[in-house]
């Protein structure tokens, strides 16, 4: 089917205001990190000031990589401890909803993967929110995660920028807690009020108050899960989390009533990871280079947009003849058609952010394979919010390495060399995703406990759904394919461990390579220094993370996507 | 003790207690100040009693009234409770699956008994459940489709059934986000103000 017009402007808008936000984004978050936030930290930085002295923290005090990368791991423990400890003890506290809706039991091994998945910024939900969670749980406990990982997220990856940006030798990355701080209460919480703001006023809920047993129309009885939906709505997109209020998560109505919700929702996700290829660019003094990051991460971005629509625009062909033509909507929902569903399955899928519209776990063989190849790509295509440039920067250091080979030239990036150090932090890096789903998928296709967990379909769309649970743990993205039925000690823990390599093993060697950057001296530019703004730089990024991700997965991609496709014919 | 684990802990309870609680407090204080209706959930009510939300549809199956999309939502028992807002959710099963054709082949003799007289190709959205279980929408075909039966269970003319789905019809938002469809609630809420019930 020919792409129509109108899906075709949605998309273009949505790139286009993307390019738009990318210079004030990256301007305003160079502002935050750097120097003063105007305006918002006159009236909100003596709450900052306070709260370091709560913390006993110094802000202007440097931290070296290896105090930034206990930083980040300690904030994460403290909130996967909290949320554990919050989890457990929810059957004792008050509020609504009433313990007689919540029918799923809150057992250790789901509380252990929940606290987890949601400090790490993954938010995979082995559970639903209306049957589930008090709303004092999903307030204080999800909504908090949501600013904590996006927050320590972002700090992480203004620590790697700095890592780069430094002219002369040091250990100094910047100051951790400081960052965290100032990128929750200068950018996060502001915008997330505000966009919560929009979301209510298009029909997303925002009360407190129990489940409504209400009269139909036409007779019977109908329960609505109401709660502070718009709360967590919005910082699940800011913060690249993407785990929602209520078991639907994107698709249902009352999280994300229209169309105009979902594409400002999909921006959010978006913009404040695009906006950081200006800050690096700015802060490293090589605008071209930010700019190059940027077009590689658009040029993936558009590649899988032209993808899932096309493999989603197809009529099933088992579906029986006295049905219309047209795309296939098990799963889908009305008010976003086609290309509102396209967008959000791209923009979650590289965004690090579950929070699709629409349920994976009806998607077509090779639409759902977009979507995994998205994550399997280690979300670079803007990515997670921090973590997406790092991603994207890991694989500029393999590329130059690559490339150093090919010319005989020794390799460097902006002026730091790229040396045996450098390239095997980065090679572990690209092998954690790898390693972490192979092995897990095979465990669990081996074994009776990972195979329960096949609950709907048959043949290869099973392994598909094997392998794409731990390729969306292992990027912290948190979407499921909900023919698999996660709730189980065996998947809940399995999957919890491929989270925790997946956000602190790829932490730990972000920090140790950005502390091997500042400690060299940054070298001038010269006729013999990488061309790294240019486009056959970015094209050799471009096929360097395309080809990483390619061998290290196209088995399983054949396996899974391909021969389910291939078996439907 | 790593000189960062106080940082860690007192960061955590501050941010609990500024973005945990404070926010969404503030929040809610301004979404029921600017937007009273849409944060209570968009209830409607009929004669002073609500009668349901205006974002979640309603399990509609007389012939006198328009139809929504299947739904795959469950009851507490786990047995299928068409529209249960209680338990948001899509089948999750994959197109290739034989229990999807089984289903949408049902779904379509249902269709073509409850009006013999419509021959033409039935939408995609009246026999795929949608993924939130919820959808309280249809496309403008699938409204289009009921329109002959709707009309003759009524006892009204097929103009005026139609010129109500035209009346009730949502375009796409600023002209071109999303595509253009009817809630099936406000249709059928609509239907039976013209007939004064």
């Amino acid at each position: 089917m020919p792409m129509a017009p109108l899906d075709f402007a949605q998309y273009a808008l949505f790139l286009i205001l993307v390019l738009l936000a990318t210079v004030p984004a990256g301007r305003y978050l160079e502002r935050i990190f750097t120097g003063d936030a105007g305006f918002l930290e006159r009236v909100l930085g003596p709450l900052e000031k306070r709260i370091y002295q709560f913390m006993g923290v110094d802000p202007k005090a440097g931290m070296g990589w290896k105090e930034q990368a206990w930083a980040f791991s300690l904030a994460g423990l403290a909130g996967a401890a909290g949320l554990f400890a919050l989890l457990m003890v929810q059957q004792f506290l008050p509020g609504p909803p009433s313990a007689k809706f919540l029918s799923t039991p809150m057992t250790w091994d789901l509380a252990l993967n929940t606290a987890v998945s949601f400090a790490t910024g993954t938010t995979w939900q082995a559970y639903s929110g209306e049957t589930t969670l008090r709303h004092a749980v999903q307030m204080v406990g999800m909504v908090t995660q949501g600013f904590l990982a996006g927050g320590t997220g972002l700090a992480l990856g203004m620590a790697f920028i700095r890592g780069f940006a430094s002219r002369k030798e040091t250990q100094d990355l910047g100051n951790f807690w400081s960052d965290f701080i100032r990128g929750v209460l200068y950018l996060l919480l502001p915008l997330a009020l505000l966009l919560a703001l929009v979301l209510v006023g298009q029909g997303t809920v925002m009360a407190f108050r129990d489940h409504l047993a209400l009269t139909p129309l036409r007779g019977g009885s109908q329960l609505l899960a109401l709660g502070p939906a718009a709360a967590l709505e919005s910082i699940k997109n800011l913060g690249t989390n993407g785990g929602g209020f209520f078991g639907a998560n994107g698709a249902h109505p009352l999280a994300n009533p229209t169309p105009l919700t979902n594409f400002l929702g999909m921006l959010a996700i978006v913009v404040l990871p695009a906006g950081l290829t200006h800050t690096f660019g700015r802060m490293t003094r090589r605008r071209d280079a930010g700019w190059m990051l940027f077009a590689v991460m658009t040029l993936l971005f558009t590649l899988g947009l032209g993808g899932l629509h096309l493999a989603e625009a197809a009529r099933p062909s088992a579906l029986p003849l006295a049905v219309a033509s047209g795309p296939n909507l098990e799963g889908k929902e009305v008010r976003f058609g086609l290309a509102q569903t396209v967008l959000a399955g791209v923009a979650t899928s590289n965004g690090a952010c579950g929070s699709s519209a629409a349920q994976p776990g009806s998607f077509s063989p090779l639409g759902g394979g977009v979507l995994l190849f998205n994550m399997l790509l280690g979300e670079v295509a803007y990515g997670g919010l921090g973590t997406g440039l790092v991603g994207m920067l890991m694989a500029a250091v393999i590329a130059v390495f690559l490339g150093g080979l090919m010319i005989g030239r020794s390799p460097e990036y902006l002026g730091k060399a790229v040396r045996a150090k450098e390239v095997r932090l980065a090679i572990v890096y690209a092998l954690i995703m790898p390693l972490t789903v192979l092995v897990l998928a095979a465990v669990a296709v081996s074994t009776g406990a990972g195979r329960a967990g096949f609950s709907s379909n048959p043949g290869p769309r099973q392994f598909t759904e094997v392998v794409f649970a731990y390729a969306s743990c292992a990027a912290n993205n948190g979407q499921a394919m909900g023919g698999l039925s996660a709730n189980s000690p065996f998947w809940n823990l399995t999957t919890a461990l491929a989270m925790l390599l997946g956000r602190f093993g790829t932490a730990a060697l972000a920090f140790a390579l950005a502390g091997a950057l500042s400690s060299q001296r940054r070298r001038p530019r010269s006729a013999g220094s990488m061309p790294v703004g240019s486009p056959l730089f970015g094209g050799l990024l471009f096929f360097t993370v395309i080809v990483v991700t390619g061998l290290s997965f196209l088995p399983v991609l054949v396996l899974g996507p391909v021969a389910e496709c291939l078996s439907m014919r | 003790m790593n000189p960062q684990v106080r940082p860690a802990i007192i960061a955590f309870l501050a941010l609990s207690v500024l973005t945990g609680v404070t926010y969404p407090l503030v929040l809610g204080g301004l979404a029921w100040m600017a937007f009273p209706d849409q944060a209570g959930g968009s209830l409607i009510r009929k004669n002073g009693r609500v009668v349901g939300s205006m974002l979640i549809g309603q399990d509609f199956t007389d012939p006198g009234d328009f139809w929504g999309r299947p739904s795959a939502t469950a009851g507490p028992d786990a047995k299928p409770l068409p529209y249960n807002g209680a338990n948001s959710g899509g089948s999750n099963l994959s197109p290739g699956n034989p229990d999807l054709r089984q289903a949408v082949e049902a779904r379509v003799v249902a269709l073509q008994a409850a009006d013999s007289e419509q021959r033409g190709p039935i939408p995609m959205d009246l026999v795929t459940a949608s993924g939130s279980g919820l959808d309280p929408h249809i496309s403008l075909e699938a409204a289009g489709y009921q329109v002959h039966r709707v009309a003759k269970a009524r006892g009204l003319s097929q103009t005026q059934v139609q010129a109500l789905v035209r009346r009730q019809t949502e375009r796409p938002q600023l002209g071109f986000l999303g595509d253009g469809r009817v809630n099936v609630l406000k249709l059928n809420l609509a239907l039976d103000a013209i007939q004064g019930k």
